[in-house]
């Protein structure tokens, strides 16, 4: 009976499973179910934002022509970098290359830090330019001669919909930080076999889904309008 | 374990030609396409996308139940945007009613 118990501990798998394939089956199954909970989450905020940037246009031009498309553009490469090592890290684990599985694991995190980073200057500029929705908003100068078009009022609705949807999209990237590195440390233990690296596979696919609500982001916050 | 092993240059590509896609997408912003401008990017990030799912997250490895559900992730969310935006859209196609309470009350004879 020990032995039975010892070695469903070595292979990582959970008792009220027939065996490791059906395992699998069912964290995968688990894994998008919850990220389809995640589509619905991020959809609510999606269609009101097109509901008022359709209500809205030029406020919300005006208020994108404010962002830094080439922060902007670097960020979505680094994000979409991230998602390479990601899916390399799985694959790694895959081959059972314990080494280069935490070292991708460990590149992942980096270049997610350097996206909070390059997002933390952004929100930074927002605050010198004061134009933080509530808490500092009293835009001048150039801003203001931007802003003022489309209508202050709306474009405060842009930079409200700006920081709510970028700030839910860096809450899943800090959580996702916080998974990588619970990865980095259980596989340094050597937890993970080609057999069993269910939980790299997870938080991967968990880490492509932000990185794809980033890929919709970037046009629909940055690239609204134009800058021709 | 039905796991597929897929080559360091399947990746590698599939990240190569997201970067285009991206530089492409910021690129096309600067030209005046007029209202075609947001059909582009949104088709260039549903490209992303697609190639996100298939490659990085495996999905062209994934079983019938598994794309099911993705599908149907995405059906109910077109079903939200379907149904919110036809309600805006045709707000102002009917007149709105006047509320009862500004009436005036009823005279009886």
């Amino acid at each position: 009976m020990a032995d039975h118990v010892n070695l469903e501990h070595a292979t990582g798998m959970a008792h009220q499973f027939e065996n490791l394939d059906q395992q699998q089956d069912a964290d995968m199954l688990g894994i998008w179910l919850f990220l389809v909970t995640e589509i619905m989450f991020f959809g609510g905020v999606f269609a009101s934002y097109a509901i008022y940037r359709w209500f809205y246009l030029p406020a919300f031009e005006g208020g994108s022509h404010i962002l830094d498309i080439r922060l902007g553009a670097t960020n979505t490469i680094v994000l979409l970098g991230s998602s390479l090592t990601m899916a390399l890290s799985v694959r790694s684990a895959q081959t059972g290359n314990r080494r280069a599985t935490v070292m991708f694991l460990i590149l992942t995190m980096i270049l997610g830090g350097a996206f909070l980073g390059i997002k933390g200057v952004e929100y930074h500029q927002k605050f010198v330019e004061h134009i933080v929705p509530s808490l500092d908003w009293a835009p001048e100068g150039k801003v203001l001669a931007e802003l003022a078009p489309g209508g202050l009022q709306h474009a405060e609705l842009y930079f409200i919909f700006y920081f709510a949807m970028t700030g839910l999209h860096a809450l899943h990237m800090i959580i996702g930080m916080g998974l990588l590195l619970w990865l980095v440390l259980r596989a340094r233990k050597g937890a993970f076999t080609p057999h069993y690296f269910a939980p790299v596979e997870v938080v991967g696919l968990y880490w492509h889904f932000v990185d794809i609500v980033w890929i919709f982001l970037f046009p629909l916050l940055y690239l609204i309008g134009g800058r021709y | 374990m039905s796991q597929q092993i897929d080559s360091i240059k399947s990746y590698v590509l599939v990240f190569l030609s997201l970067i285009g896609l991206t530089l492409l997408t910021t690129g096309v912003a600067f030209v005046d396409l007029g209202a075609f401008n947001t059909v582009v990017a949104l088709a260039i990030a549903a490209s992303k996308m697609l190639l996100v799912i298939l490659f990085f997250m495996q999905v062209r490895h994934s079983g019938g139940l598994v794309r099911v559900v993705i599908l149907a992730g995405f059906f109910w969310f077109a079903l939200l945007v379907a149904f919110t935006m036809s309600d805006y859209g045709t707000r102002s196609w009917t007149p709105t009613p006047v509320p009862w309470s500004s009436m005036a009350p009823p005279t009886h004879p």
